[in-house]
């Protein structure tokens, strides 16, 4: 038996990412999944809530933090939720090569994210001083945004595993699913961000 | 098999109620990016923090809001399930969010 | 496959099915198996303890190792042998209850299986390396972060492993239910088990999320010298206790609501009527698992939370009690006036009822937070806690067995044997743990090694150690009668019991592909429906035609392999660095399985008309 799963604008189904019973499960899958992760996230986030303050001593969020580049890292990440709301756009229209461009483009903010992340922390640990290990606050800062990280780096090399995968073979009903279910965690991983900056960041500057 | 017959073509009208779609997105976005800049400038600006952390708590919840049901299409049918099962992590992030806050005894 | 074909069938082939099977039947047996294992090893550590407290001053064994018997006991039973053996049943039969061939992931199905087993056996592999963990199955920091040598390392690793292969078929049960139901299989016509199942697994994803971060918290203060709960820089240990709980009192509810749908599908069959307020039992469901999110802290009512909370804890706590009562009376409802068959199934089921109820009598006595500053960490509530998790989860398992074995194996379980391992075990049960209930309001705290003569607490320890081993005469009987009815059992049809769900619509056991059309269902209990209404036999839904299965594979096996690697890795690089090759390896291993699952297209094979058309019904 031959299963056509390519996608040609003949047979384009309205939404190839929910067409197949497999696509249908994996776009459930993964929604109850980050139900789950939201309460992960919950976790980190009542634990950093709770030892914020206990500095011991070292630096405190008003010592650390600043406006200007928390505020590029929201910008860049934001755009590539948007880029990847663009891709999956032009999957619907059944467009491979704008869609590729798209989620390109979103690797790329990610990617720039994750420098300025990286860029952050070694300021504060060279700078400052501020580690993993210096105090309860210290402790709690780093597990919760780096635990947000690294959903940031698993998502970046799911994205590119999926776009080398799949480079020459086109949009098909066997992959349209598995692209989709990158959106959804990639917006998700901006969800948790909205927090980060609002709870740790902006917070923390004000108190 | 099945994806062969409940399909359509792309037609014209799919393709404009795909491009409303993308034009709801993009002034979604930019909701979301006024939204942020209101919130940093708030906390740039040092008004008092009574007032600035009940307004960026309600700005991301509704930055959050449009992300979900925009972005990830949780507004559009065929979501209830998903929507029940983010809501109840919701729930429950809310009591988390409290117990942390208010009851970790020192 | 006929059953001579499978005799022959070398060892090693079988073997090597079951490591790289992705069949839901399959994987149920193998959590069966390995939660039975653990079981055994969690019971004989029990009888250890109670050996050790059969007499005031006894040194049976030394006071450390008295420890690591309470944590590993505590620790097995709870995540290693009930919760498993549950989801084993779950995997088994909801499929077959919804009418569905396979879950919806049967690929995470398998590799959660292993994630299980695998930290199962790191947890028990401390027992061999230095020494078990020993800060309680409920690991309260600073305890469990100045315990010395690597024990609460296991604890921490091995949990984390089991965890994520639990929170794993969490997923996949719920969009099995949400997604592969049969025609005609509406929610509201969906058995009772198999909503349980789904309520379940709504509270394992969000449980399970609260211990993954407690155990991250946990393991970077010990392996990589974070501050969590180091009160010198700040920490706070209290967070361990609301992580803890936040997980551990909706698992408890994990553990009872597949108990409740066992007895909502036995009840109902050996009483020959339908459940009893079958909504009302959905719905209360429902409204158990919700309260369970909202109690956590009635375990820490003696920390000192303050009033307030305490009290809005001890409401919550005993709301509970009204939906638990709502079930409670269904049942008996569903008994009354039916034609009641008793059998070792339904013994089971029986005593689970009032047993049960004393344990949710004494709950609500420990809910109300001014009278539990007496309670707490005293025998009642070892007590309480084992009325509810024996005499609800353990007699729910029990029950089940008898139950489903026909349909699972083939062969009906020999019902002497059965009797005698119930009443052995019933009568056992209530003499260990009654008692305990007026040891601990006599004083006597949990978790300690010795007690003193003459204190009043002698002669019930003796009758509770008496118990135990009842209880352990009880269990050896089940062992033999099944090993008995693999050799000589009876051979069981498809519906021995007269049934009325889908599962005993289909031979037992089933095909591997379970239903050869989908069936048609028309109501609640819809196989009672076609025997009442019809001809006794399913409608079809669907034309007979080829069907879709997935591949096996052994990729699941060895992605835990590397996971396995990794946690030994991170156990001992704090002893020496080298050891971060193995985190090093094993990640890449498990990494590479991961990149090879995606990359490899992989889309199943198809059962021809011809092949189906061949095989006996
Ligand atoms: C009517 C329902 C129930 C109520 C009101 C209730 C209440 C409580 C309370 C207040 C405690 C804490 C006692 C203390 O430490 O001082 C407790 C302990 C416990 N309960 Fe329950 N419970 C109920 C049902 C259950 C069920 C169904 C299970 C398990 C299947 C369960 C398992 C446990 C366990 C394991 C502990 C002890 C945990 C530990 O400290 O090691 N309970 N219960
Ligand atoms: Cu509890």
């Amino acid at each position: 038996m031959s299963h056509d799963h390519s996608l040609n604008p003949k047979t384009m189904p309205e939404d190839p990412a929910k067409a197949t019973m497999e696509g249908k499960h994996k776009f459930l899958g993964l929604w109850f999944f980050l139900g789950g992760e939201t309460v992960l996230f919950a976790c980190f986030f009542g634990t950093y809530l709770a030892l914020r303050n206990s500095t011991a001593g070292g630096p405190t969020s008003q010592d650390l933090f600043g406006l200007d580049l928390v505020f590029l890292m929201t910008v860049l990440l934001l755009t590539s939720s948007l880029t990847s709301v663009y891709a999956m756009y032009h999957m619907k229209n059944n467009d491979f090569k704008k869609m590729m461009l798209w989620l390109g483009i979103t690797a790329l903010l990610g990617f720039g994210f994750l420098a300025l992340e990286i860029y952050e922390f070694a300021h504060y640990i060279s700078d400052y001083g501020f580690t993993f290990r210096s105090s309860a606050f210290g402790s709690a800062f780093y597990t919760l945004v780096g635990f947000h990280g690294g959903h940031v780096v698993f998502g970046l090399s799911w994205l590119i595993a999926l776009m080398v995968r799949n480079a020459k073979r086109g949009l098909n009903l066997y992959n349209a699913p598995k692209f989709n279910t990158f959106a959804l965690y990639w917006h998700f991983i901006d969800v948790v961000w909205v927090f980060i900056f609002t709870v740790v960041y902006l917070m923390g500057m004000v108190s | 098999m099945t994806e062969n017959t409940s399909t359509n073509k792309i037609n014209s009208f799919q393709k404009e109620k795909n491009k409303d779609e993308m034009r709801k997105q993009i002034i979604t976005f930019a909701l979301m990016i006024f939204f942020t800049m209101i919130a940093f400038f708030a906390v740039g600006m040092g008004i008092s923090s009574m007032f600035v952390i009940p307004l960026i708590l309600i700005l991301a919840i509704v930055q959050v809001g449009f992300q979900f049901y925009y972005f990830m299409h949780m507004k559009d049918k065929g979501h209830e399930f998903p929507a029940l099962l983010i809501f109840g992590g919701i729930w429950v992030t809310f009591l988390v969010g409290v117990t942390f806050v208010t009851i970790i005894w020192w | 496959m006929s059953n001579a074909a499978t005799q022959k069938r070398a060892l090693s082939a079988v073997l090597w099915d079951y490591l790289t099977t992705v069949d839901h039947k399959k994987v149920g047996i193998l959590y069966l198996i390995g939660g039975g294992f653990f079981f055994l090893l969690g019971g004989l550590e029990a009888l250890i303890i109670r050996i050790q407290l059969i007499k005031p001053e006894n040194d049976f064994i030394s006071a450390g190792l008295y420890n690591e018997m309470i944590t590993m006991h505590g620790t097995t039973m709870i995540f290693l042998a009930a919760t498993p053996l549950l989801f084993g049943l779950m995997n088994y039969i909801m499929p077959l209850q919804i009418g569905a061939r396979d879950v919806a992931f049967p690929f995470l199905n398998a590799l959660g299986f292993w994630l299980f087993f695998s930290g199962g056996i790191l947890l028990n592999c401390s027992w061999f390396l230095g020494g078990a963990p020993d800060a309680g199955w409920t690991a309260y920091a600073p305890l469990s972060i100045q315990s010395p040598g690597h024990g609460t390392d296991f604890y921490v690793m091995g949990l984390q492993l089991s965890g994520a292969g639990t929170l794993m078929s969490g997923i996949n049960f719920l969009v099995t239910i949400v997604s592969m139901r049969a025609p005609g299989m509406t929610y509201m016509r969906m058995p009772l088990f198999t909503w349980t199942t789904f309520v379940t697994s709504v509270l394992t994803l969000f449980a399970f999320p609260a211990l993954t971060v407690g155990l991250f918290l946990l393991m970077f203060d010990r392996m990589f010298g974070s501050a969590f709960f180091d009160v010198a820089l700040g920490g706070n240990s209290v967070i361990w206790q609301h992580l803890f709980w936040i997980f551990g009192h909706p698992e408890v509810y994990i553990l009872i609501l597949p108990a409740f749908g066992v007895f909502s599908e036995i009840l109902p069959t050996f009483s020959k009527k339908r459940l009893f307020g079958y909504s009302a039992m959905v719905f209360a469901t429902f409204l158990i698992a919700f309260l369970g999110f909202m109690v956590w802290a009635h375990h820490m009512f003696t920390v000192g939370l303050g009033p307030v909370a305490n009290s809005i804890f001890a409401v919550a706590t005993m709301a509970i009690a009204v939906p638990t009562g709502i079930k409670i009376f269904n049942w008996l409802f569903t008994m009354w006036g039916g034609s009641i068959v008793i059998n070792s199934a339904m013994l089971w089921a029986l005593a689970f009822i009032p047993s049960f109820t004393i344990g949710g009598m004494t709950g609500v006595m420990l809910g109300s937070n001014v009278a539990d500053y007496q309670y707490h960490d005293s025998y009642f509530v070892v007590a309480h806690f084992h009325y509810v998790i024996v005499g609800g989860v353990v007699f729910a398992l029990l029950a089940a067995c008898h139950y489903w074995w026909p349909k699972m194996f083939g062969r009906i379980l020999h019902e002497g044997m059965g009797k005698l391992a119930f009443w052995t075990f019933f009568i056992g049960f209530h003499l260990t743990f009654f008692i305990q209930h007026f040891l601990g309001l006599m004083g006597m705290p949990r978790r300690y090694w010795v007690f003193l003569e003459n204190q009043g607490l002698d002669t019930g320890n003796l009758i509770s150690t008496i118990g135990a081993f009842f209880m352990t005469f009880g269990t050896l009987v089940f062992l033999v009668n099944i090993v008995y009815t693999a050799i000589k059992g009876e051979k069981a049809p498809a519906d021995p019991w007269d049934a009325r769900t889908l599962e005993w619509t289909i031979a037992s056991p089933p095909a591997f592909y379970n239903f050869k059309q989908l069936p048609l269902v028309r109501g609640l209990d819809p196989l009672w429906i076609e025997k009442t209404e019809g001809n006794g036999k399913m409608t079809p839904a669907e034309p007979l035609d080829e069907i879709h299965m997935p591949n096996g594979s052994i990729l699941p096996l060895i992605m835990t392999v590397g996971f396995f690697t990794a946690s030994f890795g991170f156990i001992y690089q704090t002893d020496h660095k080298a050891w971060l090759i193995a985190v090093y390896a094993g990640m890449a291993l498990a990494i590479g399985c991961m990149v090879i699952r995606s990359l490899k297209d992989d889309h199943g094979f198809h059962i021809s008309k011809e092949e189906l058309e061949r095989e006996a019904d």
